[in-house]
Formats: C-alpha cells, sequence, structure tokens
C-alpha cells in the first residue's frame, strides 16, 4: 500500500512537470484513482507517511475544483480526514480543505457531521485558521449563529506573532454574526494576542461604523450607514450578512417593546420600531412569532397584538433531560481540564520556567521543584 | 415710583397673597376678587401664580398676620413673582451684588431687570468694588437717567485711597516681617485679603488669606482662616477648596460655636449640590441648627438652606428618610417655616398628593431660575422628583388605570404612557403596560423560571469558555514546541 502511495505520488510529480491542463479523461481517471486508493488504504500505513498523503489530498482537492465537480470530493476526502485523525479532537491540514469543498458545492449538512467533534489537538496553527472561518462561513450558511460566533470568535483570539488576512475576515464576519446575535459586539477579551488587539480594526473600519450605528437602535443609522460602505460590503462579499444584521434590529426593537408592554397595537409597533405601515409590523411579528423569538397573538380585528410570557415552565420531562445531559457534559468537561492541568505541571518546560522565577532561598518552604530543574 | 407702592400699603399685599394662592374668595376685605385683580399691582407679577386647582391643599401660612410686617423677608421663594428688594435683603455683602446682577441678566421681565440692576449699581457704590460698578454702569445703560451712570469721579476718588490703603498695608505688613511677630503678620495677610476682597480682586484675597495659615497659633485663626477662603471659594466657584477647607474647620479642636458649625455644614452643602451629589447636599443642609439665623448672609440666607435642603431631600431620599430627616426634623422645621411652600410640597409628597405637589414645583420653578446657586440643577432635581412620583404612585397597585393617573400627574395619557416606558426599560418600575385598555399591570418577575434560565445560560457559557481555553493551551502549547525545536 506505502508503494501505491509512492507510485502516485510520482505521478503528482510527473503532471507537476508537464503542468498546464490536464486533458478531462485522465484527470477523471486520476481523481477515480485516488478516491479508490483513499477508501482502501490502511490507517497505519498512512500514519506512517502522514505528509505525502496529505499533499495527495490536497492535489486531490484542487483538481475537483479546477473540474467544478466539488460534490465528488466530498465524501473521498471525509474518510480521508477520519483515516488521518489520530483521534477524534483532532485537527488534520485537511479539515480545512474538505470545509471548502462543502461550501463551494454547497452541501454545509456534510461538513457538520466533521465539525461535530470538537477539536482540541492541533498540529499546524495555521491550518487553524482556515479551518475556523470556513467552519464559521459553514454555521452561518445553516442559520447557527451561536456556533458561527465560537468559530469567528477562535479564529480572532487565537495566539498569533503576525496578523493574517483569514483573522481579518473573520473578524468582519465576527462583527456582523455578533450583531445578529447578541446585538452588540463584545470588546476583545483579556487573551486576546495584542496583534489583534492592535491592528484588527483598523482593517474593519466600515463594520465598526456599521456596529455604532446599530447600537443607536435606529434603522435609518444603520441603512445610511449601509450606503455609505455598500461597495465595501460588496467586496468583502458580506452584503447579504448586512442585510441580514438590518433585519436583526428591527427584530431587537420589537423584542424590546415586549419587556415593557401586555399589549400594543400594531399601528403604535409600526412607529416605534420606525416600519412603514402596520402591515410590515404584523409582517415582522408573524415570523418572529414563527420563528420563536417572541411568543405572542395578533388579533387581526382591533390591530392589537398580545405579548405572553415564555410559557416554558421548566417541568417537563424533556427539561430535565436537558438539564441532566448538560450537567453531564460539563462534568467530563470538567475532568478532562484538571486532566490537561494535571498534564501540564509536570511537564519540564513549564516546571523550568516556573522553577527559574521562584525565590532561591526560602529556607521554611518545602521546596516542590526538584533541583535539576532549576538549573535550566 | 410704582414699584413701591405695595409697601405703603400693606393690606394689598395681602390680598395679592391671596389672588395668587387661589384664595381669593375668601374675601378678607370688602372688595370682590375681580376688584382686587384690577387694584392689584399685576403687571408686576406678570407670572401666573397658582392655578384655580381644585384638589389644591390648603396653604395655611396665613398671609394675614405676615402682610403687616413687611421687613420680615417671608414669602420670597413662593409662587409669586420675585419681589427683588425682599430678597435682596435676605443678603449681605458680594454675594447681594452678584445676585442682583445674575436675576437681572436671567430675568425675562424689564421691569425686575432695571430694579435689580439698580439696586446692584446702589450697593456698589457703597463699597468699593469699581470693576464691577463699570460693568453693572454698563448694563444700565443710561436707562435709569444721568446719576446711574458711569461716575467717574468716584471711581477715580475710590481707586486713589485703594492705592494708598494698599501702600500702607504693604509698607505695615514688612514691618511686621522683619520684627517676625506671628500675630501681626497673620493680621496682616487677613486685612490685604480683605481689601482685596473689597476691591473684587477675588484670586489675590484667596492668596492672602491661605498664607496666613502658616501665622496662626489658635484655633480660632483657623477657623477664621478657614470661613474666608471658604467665602471667597464659594464666590468663584472652586467647591473643592470648600470642601477641603470645610473639612479643616470641622477637625479643629475647640470648635464649640453652634454657628460656625451651622455655616460649615452649609458652606459644604452648597459644594455637594455644585457637584451635582444631592444626597450628601441634603443631608448637609438638614444637618443645618437653626442656630444659623441671618449669620451668614453674606453666602446663603435660611430660605436657602430650606429650599435646597428640602428639594434634594425629595430628589433622593426614599421615604423611611425623608420622614425621619426631614418631616420630623425639628431644627429643619424651623427653617421650612421660612418657605411655606416647600413645607407644603414636601407634606404632599410624603401623603401622595402629587397633583398639588407638582403644582407647587412648577410654580416655584421661575423664582428658582434666578437662584445663582441652584439654576442648572433645577431640571435635574425637577425630573427626579417627579420620576420618583411616578414611581410610588405605582407601587401600591396591582393594576393602575392610566387614565386616572394621568390626571393625577397632569399630564395627558399618551405622554404618561411615554415616561412609564422609560422607567420600565430603565428598571425603576417592574409592570407591564397593557396598551390597549390603557392600563398598567404590576408585574413581578418569576424567580424559578429566571433561574433556571440563567443556569442553563451558565452551563453554556462555561462550556464555550473552557473548551475554547482548551483550544487556546493547546495551540500555544504547539508553538512554544515549534520555536523550542527551532531553537534546538
Amino acid at each position: 500500500m506505502v508503494l501505491t502511495l509512492f507510485v502516485v505520488n510520482g505521478m503528482l510529480s510527473w503532471e507537476d512537470y508537464t503542468s498546464g491542463s490536464v486533458p478531462k479523461e485522465q484527470a477523471n481517471w486520476f481523481l477515480q484513482t485516488v478516491a479508490t486508493f483513499i477508501t482502501s488504504c490502511s490507517v497505519e500505513q498512512i500514519r506512517l507517511a502522514p505528509d505525502k498523503f496529505i499533499s495527495l489530498c490536497k492535489r486531490f482537492k484542487d483538481q475537483v475544483l479546477q473540474l467544478q465537480a466539488p460534490m465528488q470530493g466530498i465524501a473521498p476526502m471525509r474518510t480521508a480526514i477520519r483515516k488521518l485523525q489520530s483521534s477524534a479532537e483532532h485537527l488534520t491540514s485537511l479539515h480545512s480543505d474538505f470545509l471548502l469543498l462543502c461550501i463551494v458545492a454547497k452541501c454545509y449538512k456534510a461538513g457538520l457531521s466533521i465539525m461535530e467533534d470538537d477539536i482540541f489537538e492541533v498540529d499546524q496553527p495555521k491550518d487553524f485558521f482556515l479551518y475556523c472561518y470556513y467552519g464559521g462561513i459553514l454555521n452561518i450558511g445553516q442559520k447557527r449563529f451561536r456556533k458561527a460566533l465560537e468559530y469567528l470568535h477562535h479564529a480572532i483570539t487565537a495566539p498569533m506573532t503576525v496578523l493574517n488576512t483569514v483573522a481579518v475576515e473573520a473578524y468582519k464576519k465576527y462583527i456582523l454574526v455578533s450583531l445578529i446575535h447578541t446585538g452588540q459586539v463584545l470588546p476583545f477579551p483579556k487573551y486576546t494576542s495584542s496583534v489583534a488587539q492592535r491592528s484588527l480594526k483598523t482593517y474593519a473600519q466600515a463594520y465598526i461604523d456599521l456596529a455604532n450605528s446599530y447600537a443607536t437602535g435606529k434603522i435609518s443609522e444603520v441603512e445610511k450607514c449601509l450606503e455609505t460602505h455598500v461597495d465595501k460590503f460588496k467586496l468583502d462579499v458580506n452584503l447579504g450578512l448586512v442585510k441580514q444584521v438590518v433585519l436583526s434590529l428591527y427584530k431587537r426593537n420589537i423584542q424590546r417593546l415586549t419587556q415593557t408592554y401586555l399589549t400594543l397595537s400594531l399601528q403604535d409597533i409600526a412607529s416605534t420600531v420606525q416600519l412603514e405601515t402596520s402591515k410590515q409590523a404584523e409582517l415582522h411579528v408573524l415570523q418572529m412569532i414563527h420563528g420563536g423569538e417572541i411568543f405572542a397573538s395578533i388579533n387581526q380585528k382591533d390591530g392589537m397584538v398580545s405579548f405572553h410570557e415564555d410559557p416554558e415552565q421548566y417541568k417537563t420531562s424533556e427539561m430535565i433531560e436537558h438539564i441532566d445531559s448538560s450537567i453531564r457534559r460539563i462534568m467530563l468537561l470538567s475532568k478532562k481540564l484538571s486532566a490537561v492541568d494535571e498534564h501540564i505541571s509536570c511537564d519540564a518546560a513549564y516546571l523550568s520556567k516556573v522553577g527559574r522565577e521562584r525565590p532561591r532561598f526560602e529556607i521554611d518552604e518545602f521546596d516542590t521543584v526538584p533541583q535539576k530543574y532549576m538549573t535550566m | 415710583m410704582k414699584q413701591f407702592s405695595h409697601i405703603e400699603n400693606p393690606l394689598s399685599r395681602i390680598k395679592d397673597n391671596l389672588n395668587s394662592t387661589g384664595l381669593s374668595h375668601l374675601k378678607p376685605v370688602s372688595l370682590s376678587p375681580s376688584q382686587h385683580r384690577k387694584a392689584s399691582l399685576s403687571h408686576i407679577k406678570a407670572q401666573a401664580a397658582m392655578d384655580e386647582a381644585d384638589g389644591l391643599a390648603e396653604m395655611i401660612d396665613a398671609p394675614c398676620s405676615n402682610g403687616v410686617d413687611q421687613k420680615r423677608p417671608k414669602a420670597i421663594m413662593s409662587g409669586e413673582h420675585l419681589d427683588v428688594e425682599a430678597y435682596a435683603s435676605l443678603y449681605s455683602g458680594r454675594t447681594k451684588i452678584l445676585r442682583l446682577i445674575f436675576i437681572a441678566e436671567h430675568c425675562g421681565n424689564p421691569v425686575t431687570q432695571i430694579e435689580a440692576v439698580r439696586m446692584a449699581y446702589d450697593e456698589l457704590k457703597k463699597g468699593e468694588n469699581t470693576q464691577l460698578l463699570r460693568e453693572v454702569a454698563e448694563k444700565i445703560n443710561g436707562n435709569l437717567g444721568p446719576e446711574y451712570g458711569v461716575d467717574y469721579a468716584w471711581i477715580h476718588s475710590v481707586e486713589r485711597r485703594a492705592e494708598q490703603r494698599k501702600e500702607k498695608l504693604e509698607n505695615e505688613l514688612s514691618g511686621y516681617k522683619t520684627n517676625m511677630i506671628k500675630e501681626s503678620i497673620r493680621m496682616g495677610y487677613n486685612d490685604f485679603g480683605d481689601f482685596h476682597y473689597a476691591r473684587g480682586l477675588l484670586g489675590d484675597a484667596f492668596k492672602n488669606y491661605v498664607r496666613t495659615r502658616d501665622y496662626c497659633t489658635t484655633s480660632k485663626h483657623i477657623i477664621q482662616m478657614c470661613l474666608n477662603v471658604i467665602l471667597v471659594s464659594i464666590e468663584t466657584g472652586q467647591f473643592m477648596h470648600v470642601t477641603n477647607y470645610v473639612n479643616k474647620a470641622e477637625q479643629t479642636p475647640e470648635l464649640q460655636d453652634p454657628i460656625i458649625t451651622a455655616k460649615l455644614k452649609c458652606a459644604a452643602g452648597l459644594a455637594h449640590l455644585e457637584a451635582k451629589k444631592y444626597k450628601p447636599a441634603a443631608r448637609k443642609f438638614l444637618e443645618t441648627g437653626p442656630e444659623l439665623g441671618n449669620n451668614y448672609t453674606e453666602v446663603i440666607a435660611p430660605q436657602d438652606v430650606a429650599t435646597y435642603g428640602g428639594l434634594c431631600a425629595l430628589a433622593c431620599f426614599d421615604r423611611t428618610e425623608l420622614k425621619n430627616k426631614v418631616i420630623d426634623n425639628i431644627n429643619f422645621r424651623n427653617f421650612l417655616e421660612l418657605v411655606p411652600e416647600v413645607r407644603e410640597l414636601i407634606h404632599d409628597f410624603y401623603a401622595s398628593r402629587y397633583a398639588s405637589c407638582l403644582e407647587y414645583l412648577e410654580n416655584l420653578k421661575p423664582n428658582l431660575l434666578l437662584d445663582i446657586h441652584l439654576y442648572d440643577h433645577v431640571e435635574t432635581l425637577y425630573e427626579q422628583i417627579r420620576h420618583k412620583a411616578i414611581i410610588q404612585y405605582t407601587l401600591p397597585f396591582i393594576s393602575v388605570d392610566l387614565r386616572t393617573m394621568a390626571s393625577a400627574f397632569k399630564t395627558t395619557v399618551a405622554g404618561l404612557e411615554k415616561e412609564l416606558e422609560a422607567l420600565i426599560t430603565d428598571n425603576q418600575i417592574q409592570a407591564r403596560i397593557d396598551s390597549h385598555n390603557k392600563i398598567l399591570y404590576a408585574r413581578h418577575a418569576d424567580q424559578r423560571n429566571a433561574t433556571f434560565q440563567r443556569v442553563l445560560q451558565t452551563g453554556v457559557e462555561f462550556d464555550r469558555d473552557v473548551r475554547a481555553m482548551l483550544l487556546r493551551a493547546n495551540l500555544v502549547k504547539h508553538e512554544y514546541i515549534q520555536r523550542n525545536s527551532r531553537k534546538n
């Protein structure tokens, strides 16, 4: 099997020699061979030569994209990832390529199956950024904004020494998704790298203006901002998202009304939220009721909307199941956290660093750091 | 002049009082109400005082008994149009002049303006402040005739005298300094400070007063120094210094004199008021002892203590504090007697008679806007009082009809709805509005549901944060390894 791998690689390098466009039949044959190879190769042997395997898969992906048939590449890539991963929590270089294929093929569900597993082991930090970015885009496509926010958040808070473009693009989307999901953009958390904190804002000025105008709560402000920056948004292929942001502002304003009113006429809703007619207000409210974002009932005869409390009483057995499983999940996570903590406290590098910083001549303090680590 | 005829005719003052308080139906004299109105000097009192409010609480301040004694400065901070002369007679010294100038600048009524400016001029002539006299003369602009112009002869003589005095003081001071007698040096600087203050040079006055600090030997000296500095600081508006020196004076041992304690409390209250800290300001004013009397007229009048203290207390205190510190406060009652309207409005607020309370407030407003210390706080204080009234109104009820509430607060239902919306969003009222039926329903958050929600939310956040953290830790570890491997 390993032999086959080298043979195929030889073929690839020959192709690189010839370069230029490969005739279609040859390309198809190539794709088929690789696909069969991936499905039938053995896992241990792959792990012996991961680099070759990865470069093979990358070439495979390029070919698939060139042929504009990304669907073909999805299944083989997924198998490839599963075989390459040492554990379900491992991020390989192939993850980002796979997600790219899914996005191009608009096959979001396939991508989601890979992303179900939480990643904790990362080989190459570079792959990580692309993975998070694509993951964010996939989730946005599925309208899972909470997850998208998580991925994009990983991308911008990852430790980095130099700013990269993926992080910048991720930040732009992060602002938009943050506005849609939570209505505000939180400041950078403490653990963001200083590079990111300093420079990300300069590249995303239009988005920050949008966020500021969103904060005023007035539709007119936001639309004005949109008009001024519409070209930039188009350039970044973010216009669709921006339109969703505007929509979310209406929703948020209506939600705020539920906090102060029990019943309100459609006309008043329209005027408070700056909609044109009460018909539009009715439409919005209807959409929100369907989407489960508010609990209300519309009385068309009087043109009144009555807002209700959240009917969730937290008494059903489903709710208990939900809470129970959450507790269990968090306990597992907790255990993992303590395991990692223990692991690090035994790590040589960490001990040497800590030992160096401690004062040496504490006679009455029990010295738990062995001497040999303090001399490093 | 016409403005003074009411002093000659004390009886009409009674009638005017009654007129303005809507009790004209009482008919103390044989004149009918309509004749009252014609006969009264209403062209001065341009402001309409109280409306013919039905729900008005009775103002039993017995205007009859005081109308005779026009010297007693009683109905100053009242709903009537400001009586400039009576107002000015409450104060003395520089603050009197400043207040008169302030009134002239901010009052819309030209008659009052002229009156105020004229009195300021007269007062200035008695002193030595030529600069201020020049400014006031400019303001008069010849409207009062030639004897109120810029009197150059007087200015020259005053300035010459001032120069001579200054030289004399300087010589004396240098003499004392060579003799090194502490007490004389202190008095020398003090006299210098007084001199500068009289001339209107407040900066120099301040410096000289502060210099006496090094030569103070007894606590009396220290207190005198502090009081002087406080006076100058209030006039220049540097209330930081006021607070510092009040503290300094209060920490002096042997501070026995209750008048001085009262003075210090007033000064501290003023400082807090300017700093917009209404609660401490209220506390200070309420602690002022009745011994203050008319001893601090160069800064503040007892009526002011009552007004400032009363309004700040209303805006900031909760019901218990209001009852204990204001209504049951015997000392403060003496002050409140001087401004019966403030007393009434506090009682109305406490008894939930909001309509009349707010009405008193509205009537007091124009005169309060002419007060040199209070004018920029009037709006804030009024807003706070109004909000408190609304909150207090809704507190005991499960449901409130917005229409009755609107009439109680003399506003429209729509306006009231907007105010309530703001308060609910601000979380000051726990309620919901039924806009269809115009009812306000009290709403108490369900603790149990809210707790469940928070728990689930916390779980989600913990999950997310820990996973992110583990991921980041991993990334850092790999970079560290990479860096290490590169090093090796």
